[in-house]
């Protein structure tokens, strides 16, 4: 199904903003007109045209999900090479981000977009939120992670959404081998996973069972955790740290969290340790893909695209594990031991397009929650 | 008139522009057949009766824990009733995050049988929610005369009898403006619902969250949006009416006149021991189980997580410290911007104008207002002029939240004054605003202060829009600090973003005791 989310612009807003705006936006809303391919028509952005521009002395805005995090004084070295400062925006959940911009299509609040993940893509395309530009950059990114022939939007970084599980306590010690095992009671009732309408990764376990089990057996997989007694929280924060046994209070040993959350349990401990208290069902992983863009309508496309190029580089994909706590596209980049150490690598990766994902999101979750909230 | 055009313009451009403008552009394209549709879903209706029940409930309940508090703050005086006084304040700027975690807590240490019910809900809310009752009411109470009371008992009536025939009708407009800022808050809880409420439990506030975000369906969203505005706007229209009927009737005040609780003999002994069971379980009990937790350090005590608060690079983009310095810059912002503000809108509310009803209805609106919608509303409306970027929004928004508290004390006030004494000023040559300088402004000092602090407390724990808002950085406060915190594994993490929010709360009790202290014995309208 496609979603109307593009419109018309008014010229009375038209007006407002200015010519070259409106232009840009009646550009982006040329989008809603096309025949069923999504997208439509783009604007390009062509890699002569970026190495030929001037843009020293521009400023850009990149817009970020809240959970973006740099080194101190990173971004002021894509300034010195460039002569382009950058003014980071966090705009709230990966969904919140996702919906302001395109609530605010043709309109953008900055340049540059980073933080769409795969399983929001298709509606950022649809809505025709970006423009296409392929990074001279992407040389070192291994093909997989580039869902968009396109290149309307840029792969930066990939992580995995995992059941994770507190290895003092877990049934008696056993952690669950498999997916499969967690149906079984003394697994089912121990654990929590996220409300798939109100938590991403609540949404990524859900997919992840219908990646695992096919469209005919994920309601029957929930069916059985639900009968088991699996306790659904409405976010990641109560269920791991209210309920989840790592908080300190809570009594589940096994909880829907990231492949990397074992690097946090170390990195942030107290009283330090020197190996994790929790492990990862290793099967039971699914993919996301984050990836950036550039916002339609923007006036400095030539620094944002040099802004892309930046985020695929080797000084800034290094920096990404321990401050996003996701691993960086560039197979060429060297990161820090103390991620890769304790950062589970799934026996499988679980995924489904993004095309598909958009289409089927409401239906699924509306499935589910005949299933688990009865 | 020219009193009405300031606020009036104030809240055209920080309220009802952003509103029209996103409700504009949701409904583009939207027939009046989808608006029915949705309305007619079977889902909208139990939604739109949760929120109403839960809110209603929330209401009474704290009505019936607060006025008790209300009592002894405003009758009698005892050691450290100040304190008192400045400890129900402190929840009202605790972040919603940690405070609903120690809910969770709390009911499944002690109550885990209530633990899926809607109890932990009411009691969070009411948690929130009792400052509102026990500052504003009681601020009203004690100056309210009590000879009155007293010469209806010496006439032979039964202290039941005292409180409804004497009291409730003195109390009704402070009463009634109370009950409904507790209402408004508690119809668009956001935080609280989606922690303590579990699955299947949902608000209209929750759910226009849901339908814009996780679903990007904004027409169903501003319908949601555009039917809790109508709920707004007709219960602020009643309270509106309804308080200008009793406070016509209730002029007058003399002398307040609070006694030691020693004079007051038993009765007044038992008030307070009953005043001081209530606070010590809805408030004091949580904000221990928030302290314990933010002083465990390993498997012992320590006071590690606060020290770690000055240290950045740990997720956050400034320190912890830094966080909470620019929270505090806001707060005084938004604190003087809404005192301002909100009582030349309380003159204008009271004064003669014939737009003087839409005003007092407008400035509820913010209040009633979905964060959501309001901060969805700015993206969208503030985009011209790159309004969007200015530094000011955060504390801005955070004054037009805090205005319905300052108009809650300053009207009643302003209200209370007798005309006769305004009479007499101006038949003795003063001009209207000497009158106002030395008539008024004297009786509504007091509770000017009180809707100042509000705000302030309003600003330093407000998490909805300035999540919208906010840019990082520069713009970062406290309470998204404490969200950023609490959003990764560690029990480092964890402790310092229980570490934040007992400083904030400390902050706040410590202001509000110098407040209480600077202002004496003296028992004035707060």
């Amino acid at each position: 199904m496609r979603r109307s989310t593009t419109r018309p612009t008014g010229t009375h807003r038209a007006l407002a903003v200015g010519a070259s705006l409106a232009a840009a936006a009646i550009l982006a809303a040329g989008c809603s007109d096309s025949s069923g391919e999504a997208g439509g028509e783009v604007r390009t952005i062509t890699s002569e045209q970026v190495a030929q521009a001037d843009t020293s002395g521009t400023t850009i805005r990149l817009i970020t999900h809240d959970s973006f995090n740099v080194t101190e004084g990173l971004l002021d070295q894509f300034t010195s090479e460039t002569g382009i400062t950058v003014e980071q925006v966090a705009s709230g959940d990966a969904g919140e981000v996702v919906s302001k911009a395109i609530l605010t299509a043709g309109e953008p609040e900055g340049d540059v977009l980073f933080g769409i993940d795969n399983t929001f893509l298709q509606r950022g395309l649809d809505a025709g939120l970006f423009e296409a530009y392929a990074s001279p950059a992407l040389a070192d990114v291994p093909d997989e992670y580039e869902l968009d022939a396109q290149h309307r939007v840029t792969p930066i970084d990939y992580g995995d959404v995992c059941v994770n599980y507190w290895k003092d306590g877990v049934a008696g010690g056993t952690p669950p081998a498999s997916m499969d095992d967690l149906t079984k009671p003394e697994y089912a009732a121990s654990f929590v996973t996220q409300d798939p309408e109100t938590s991403s990764p609540g949404f990524a376990f859900l997919l992840a069972t219908i990646a695992a089990y096919g469209e005919d057996g994920w309601e029957e997989y929930w069916q059985k955790l639900a009968d088991g007694g699996v306790t659904v929280s409405s976010g990641w924060e109560d269920a791991y740290n209210g309920q989840f046994k790592a908080g300190g209070e809570g009594d589940k040993t096994l909880v829907t969290s990231y492949a990397s959350s074992p690097v946090a349990e170390v990195l942030f401990s107290d009283p330090k340790v020197d190996t994790p208290p929790t492990g990862v069902v290793l099967d039971s992983c699914f993919r996301q893909i984050e990836f950036a863009g550039i916002l339609a309508g923007t006036e400095h496309p030539e620094a944002a695209a040099k802004l892309i190029d930046f985020l695929l580089s080797d000084t800034f994909q290094a920096d990404i594990p321990l401050n996003m706590f996701v691993s960086p596209v560039n197979s060429e980049v060297e990161v820090p031991a103390e991620y890769t150490q304790f950062t589970a690598t799934p026996t499988r990766t679980l995924s489904l397009e993004p095309s598909e994902i958009e289409a089927k999101r409401a239906d699924w979750t509306e499935r589910w929650s005949q299933i688990v909230t009865r | 008139m020219s009193l009405v055009a300031g606020p009036a313009a104030f809240l055209a451009v920080l309220v009802v522009w952003p509103l029209v403008a996103v409700l504009v552009r949701s409904f583009e394209g939207v027939g009046p057949g989808r608006v029915a549709e949705v309305l007619g879903r079977g889902s909208v209706r139990s939604v739109v009766a949760f929120t109403v029940g839960q809110a209603l409930l929330s209401t009474m309940l704290t009505l019936a824990l607060g006025l008790p508090v209300a009592r002894v703050v405003a009758r009698y005086r005892f050691p450290g009733v100040r304190v008192l006084r400045a400890l129900v304040v402190v929840p009202f700027v605790l972040p919603t995050v940690v405070v609903a975690a120690a809910f969770a807590t709390l009911f499944e240490r002690y109550a885990p049988g209530w633990r899926d019910t809607l109890v932990p809900v009411l009691a969070a809310h009411v948690f929130f929610n009792l400052a509102v009752v026990v500052r504003v009411v009681g601020g009203y109470w004690a100056g309210a005369d009590r000879r009155l009371d007293e010469a209806a008992q010496v006439l032979g009536a039964g202290p039941w009898q005292v409180f409804r025939s004497v009291t409730v009708p003195r109390l009704g407009p402070v009463l009634a403006g109370s009950a409904v800022l507790v209402f408004l808050f508690t119809f668009t809880s956001f935080g609280i619902i989606r922690i303590l409420g579990g699955p299947g439990r949902a608000t209209l506030e929750t759910e226009i969250f849901r339908y814009a975000v996780n679903r990007t369906e904004f027409d169903v969203a501003a319908v949601l949006a555009a039917l809790q505005l109508v709920v707004v706007l007709g219960l602020a229209t009643v309270s509106a009416a309804f308080q200008r009927r009793i406070s016509r009737a209730q002029r007058g005040r003399v002398r307040p006149s609070a006694r030691t609780v020693a004079e007051g003999g038993w009765p007044a002994r038992l008030w307070l021991a009953g005043a001081l069971a209530i606070v010590g379980v809805v408030i004091v009990v949580p904000i221990v189980v928030l302290g314990q937790s933010s002083l465990r350090v390993g498997d012992g005590y320590g006071f590690d997580n606060y020290r770690r608060l000055f240290t950045t690079g740990d997720l956050l983009p400034v320190s912890a410290a830094r966080a909470l310095a620019t929270s505090l810059q806001y707060a005084l912002v938004a604190a003087v911007v809404a005192s301002v503000v909100g009582v030349v809108a309380a003159m204008a509310v009271t004064g003669g104008s014939a737009l003087a009803r839409p005003l007092e209805v407008l400035t509820l609106v913010p209040l009633g207002v979905s964060a959501v919608t309001l901060g969805f509303g700015y993206l969208v409306a503030f985009a011209v002029f790159d309004l969007r970027r200015s530094v000011w929004l955060v504390p801005v928004s955070h004054a037009v939240i805090g205005l319905p508290f300052v108009l809650a004390a300053v009207v009643p006030a302003l209200r209370s004054i007798d005309p006769r004494l305004r009479e007499a000023a101006a038949t003795l040559g003063a001009g209207g605003w000497t009158v106002r300088r030395l008539v008024d402004w004297p009786l509504v000092r007091g509770a000017a202060v009180t809707g100042a602090g509000f705000s302030a407390a309003v600003s330093l724990g407000e998490f909805g829009a300035t999540s919208f808002l906010s840019r990082g950085g520069d713009s970062f406060t406290a309470p998204l600090a404490v969200a950023r915190l609490v959003s990764q594994p560690g029990a480092a993490l964890r402790g310092q973003a229980l570490a934040l929010s007992m400083v904030i709360g400390l902050v706040v009790a410590v202001v509000a005791a110098l407040i209480e202290w600077r202002r004496g014995d003296r028992v004035s309208l707060l």
